[in-house]
Order: C-alpha cells, then sequence, then structure tokens
C-alpha cells in the first residue's frame, strides 16, 4: 500500500469544518470515489472535525492518498491534544453524549466508513483514523 | 520610528548627489523598472500605457518625497502623497483582481533600478554607500509593507460586503400557497445562520398564518448530526405552533447517509423533492390539481 499525497490542515474554529468538509469532498472526488462513498466520508469527517473542535479544543486533520493494487482510498487521520475520551466503550454507544449532541456522531462515522480507528486515554488527547475506499 | 541614526543622533540621509540623479535620471530608471516589472509577471492584466503613468507617477512622488523629507522615515509628512499613490494603487488593483504578491511588486521590482543607480554613483564614498542603500531598501520595504497592508484592508471589505449580501441571500421564506410556506435552505446548516434562517420561518409561519412549512434541503451538501438536530428542533417547534412540517430535497446519498449515522426521523414527512413535498400540501389542504379541459 503507498501513499502517494498527504497534507494537513488545523480545524481550530468552526469555519475550518467548513473548509475541511470541502477539501474532504475534492479529495474523494480526485480519488474516484462515488457520490455515495464521498458523501458519507464528508459526512464522517464533519462529525469528526466538529467532535475534535468541540471536545478536543481543536487539532490537526491529516489525509492520505492511498493506493494498494487496483483500488484507491482516503484516509483522515484526526489528532487533538484535548483531555481524551476516560470510558471508550460508553462513548461507542448510540445515543451516550457527553456534551449536547444526538450522541450519533462518533459511532455514525464509525458505521460510514470502510476502516475505523481509535485511540484514546484520559489526558492523552485524541487520535481518530478513518478510510474510505474506492 | 528612528530607522538609522548616525552618530550625532539624526537621520540617515540621502546624498545630494543621489538626490540629483534621481531627479535627474527619472526617465532611464523608469524604463529599467519597467522592465524589471514585466520580468516579474506582476502586472499581467494591467494596460501597458497605464503602467507607464503609474511608474512616472510613483518616481515623481518618491522623489519629491526624497527631497522634502530628506530620506526621512517613512511615516514624514514629505511622504503623505506617495502614500496617497500607493493607497489608490491598491485599490484599482485589488479591483482588478491582482494579489498581494503582485501588488507589492510593484514597489519591490523598483529596487533593482533604483541600487543600480547607486551604484553608477561613483562621487559617493563606498562607506557612504552601504548607508544609502540600506536607506533606500528600508524605504522601499516600508512602502511595500504599506502597500500590502492598504490591499488586504480592500480585499477584506470586498469579503465583508460579501458576507452581508449572502446573509440577505440566505433566508428566503417564499410563500408557494395559501397556507403553506416553503423555505430553501442553501448552503452550510451548522453556524450561526441556521438560528436565523429558522428565527425568520418560524416568524413567517405566524405572520401568514400557514399551515404548513416545507424545508427544503437540496443545496445543504453534508446533512451531519448537528444539522439533523438543528432540524428536528425546528419541526419540533413547527409543530409547537400547532403547523406541519415537511422536510424536501432528500436525495439518494444523503438517505443512505442518514441512515448509516443511525438518524431517527421518523414521525418527520420527508419527500425526495420539493415538487412532491409541494403537492402533498395541496393535498393536505384539501386542494387538487386538475388540467384544464
Amino acid at each position: 500500500m503507498n501513499i502517494k499525497d498527504q497534507g494537513t490542515r488545523p480545524i481550530v474554529t468552526e469555519q475550518d469544518i467548513v473548509l475541511a468538509r470541502q477539501a474532504c469532498r475534492k479529495l474523494a472526488q480526485d480519488c474516484g470515489l462515488r457520490l455515495v462513498a464521498q458523501t458519507k466520508l464528508v459526512t464522517a469527517v464533519s462529525e469528526l472535525a466538529r467532535n475534535m473542535l468541540v471536545y478536543g479544543g481543536g487539532g490537526d486533520l491529516h489525509w492520505e492518498i492511498l493506493e494498494d493494487g487496483l483500488r484507491k482510498g482516503i484516509r483522515i487521520i484526526f489528532h487533538d491534544e484535548g483531555p481524551g475520551i476516560a470510558d471508550l466503550q460508553l462513548a461507542m454507544t448510540d445515543g451516550w453524549t457527553s456534551g449536547n449532541g444526538l450522541g450519533l456522531g462518533l459511532t455514525g462515522a464509525k458505521r460510514l466508513v470502510n476502516e475505523f480507528d481509535i485511540e484514546t486515554a484520559p489526558g492523552q488527547g485524541t487520535r481518530i483514523s478513518i478510510t474510505q475506499w474506492s | 520610528m528612528n530607522f538609522f541614526p548616525d552618530e550625532t543622533g539624526r537621520m540617515s540621509q540621502f546624498d545630494q548627489s543621489i538626490t540629483d540623479a534621481l531627479i535627474e535620471q527619472q526617465s532611464s530608471i523608469q524604463a529599467a523598472w519597467l522592465a524589471t516589472l514585466e520580468e516579474s509577471g506582476a502586472v499581467r492584466g494591467v494596460r501597458a500605457d497605464e503602467l507607464k503613468k503609474q511608474t512616472a507617477d510613483f518616481l515623481k512622488l518618491f522623489s519629491e518625497g526624497v527631497v522634502e523629507s530628506g530620506g526621512d522615515y517613512w511615516g514624514a509628512n514629505g511622504w503623505a502623497g506617495t502614500r496617497e499613490f500607493l493607497e489608490a494603487l491598491s485599490h484599482s488593483r485589488a479591483l482588478q483582481g491582482l494579489d498581494a504578491q503582485q501588488t507589492a511588486t510593484f514597489v519591490f521590482s523598483l529596487k533593482r533600478p533604483l541600487f543600480d543607480l547607486l551604484q553608477r554613483e561613483t562621487s559617493v564614498p563606498p562607506a557612504s554607500l552601504v548607508t544609502q542603500i540600506t536607506l533606500v531598501s528600508e524605504l522601499l520595504d516600508m512602502m511595500g509593507l504599506h502597500t500590502v497592508r492598504t490591499f488586504q484592508k480592500a480585499r477584506e471589505s470586498v469579503i465583508k460586503r460579501q458576507q452581508e449580501e449572502l446573509l440577505e441571500l440566505s433566508t428566503p421564506v417564499v410563500k408557494l400557497w395559501d397556507g403553506v410556506l416553503a423555505l430553501p435552505m442553501i448552503g452550510t446548516l451548522d453556524s450561526q445562520r441556521t438560528q436565523v434562517v429558522m428565527e425568520s420561518l418560524l416568524q413567517r409561519i405566524v405572520d401568514t398564518g400557514s399551515d404548513i412549512a416545507i424545508i427544503d434541503i437540496t443545496g445543504v451538501p453534508t446533512v451531519d448530526t448537528l444539522v439533523a438536530q438543528h432540524l428536528l428542533k425546528t419541526v419540533t417547534a413547527i409543530r409547537l405552533m400547532g403547523a406541519d412540517c415537511i422536510i424536501s430535497g432528500v436525495r439518494p446519498q444523503i438517505a443512505q447517509t442518514i441512515v448509516h449515522l443511525g438518524l431517527d426521523l421518523e414521525g418527520i414527512v420527508t419527500k425526495a423533492n420539493l415538487a412532491d413535498a409541494f403537492a402533498l400540501a395541496l393535498r393536505r389542504s384539501g386542494l387538487t390539481v386538475t388540467k384544464a379541459s
């Protein structure tokens, strides 16, 4: 599996989420993702970027264009230095929220993409990686 | 601002011979400058005669500034004319759609012709030459920065105006029929804007006494949990006011995304497009559309 291209953009304001969504949509289009896969990825990016901003106090979005044989994919890594998640099992429960959202962002994002990986510990920040293949 | 005070504490000044040369050799400096500008590609889209006039005007103001201020710092009164000229230039460049770099290059590209001029003036002692070069360089830097700052301000005012226009554009609650309102949502829903849009919809429902409100999300590219939350809250508020709400413009990819996200929109009437929603609204109002025979 090769990384063909990559980049990083900061998420520190609400506006950055909008821009990140647009950038990811463009990347997904260039990757040849179908419309449904594009929309799912962009929606997941929107959820996770907002989580990072609201609960993690902002962080970085790192994207990679992947090539694995014939299929192409896009991986997006969200990394913040926030408080981390104390009870991951609870956080990955539908409808549970520590804020005032619907409690579907994290679990929903997981269902929207092909691969989902989360690393977090209290006080250690959070790192979420999602991948969508064409 | 005290740039280069010498031992006596006075500002460094331009050598008299330099000042004279600046005035005498204006046309050759202009020619060299125009060549540098052309080379840099910073003047694409600016008419040649316009550029010629701009460079000539600037050199005239520049030498006047040197004479009046004696090469004194940029904030001095002697530079007022130059400042005004650069501000006007920035504005016109911003309107012409040139970028900040291209605008600033107008000033910075004058450095080389002026340095060449200083080098040609052999009457200036070498020790003093360094001071003179620094002085010219510093002066042009300040001018360049002033240009960029003005340019940025001009652009910001354009953006601000556009934002205001956009906010006005983004809240069109339209009446489709007696008792049927429609709100075509366009763009991003997760900002302050949503609040404004929803408030104006609720207000219009009261004002017009409508029974049915259609929220069309065809123009919303991403429906995530926050957008859904806004929609759910609005639907609830509309119902509390005794009216009904239909959400239209749910495209196939949005529908699939909503399913995967696990959003529960049960109990909310949704339609794929505005026409279907309108037809339903008419039916509910007891109206039918028939072909005139």
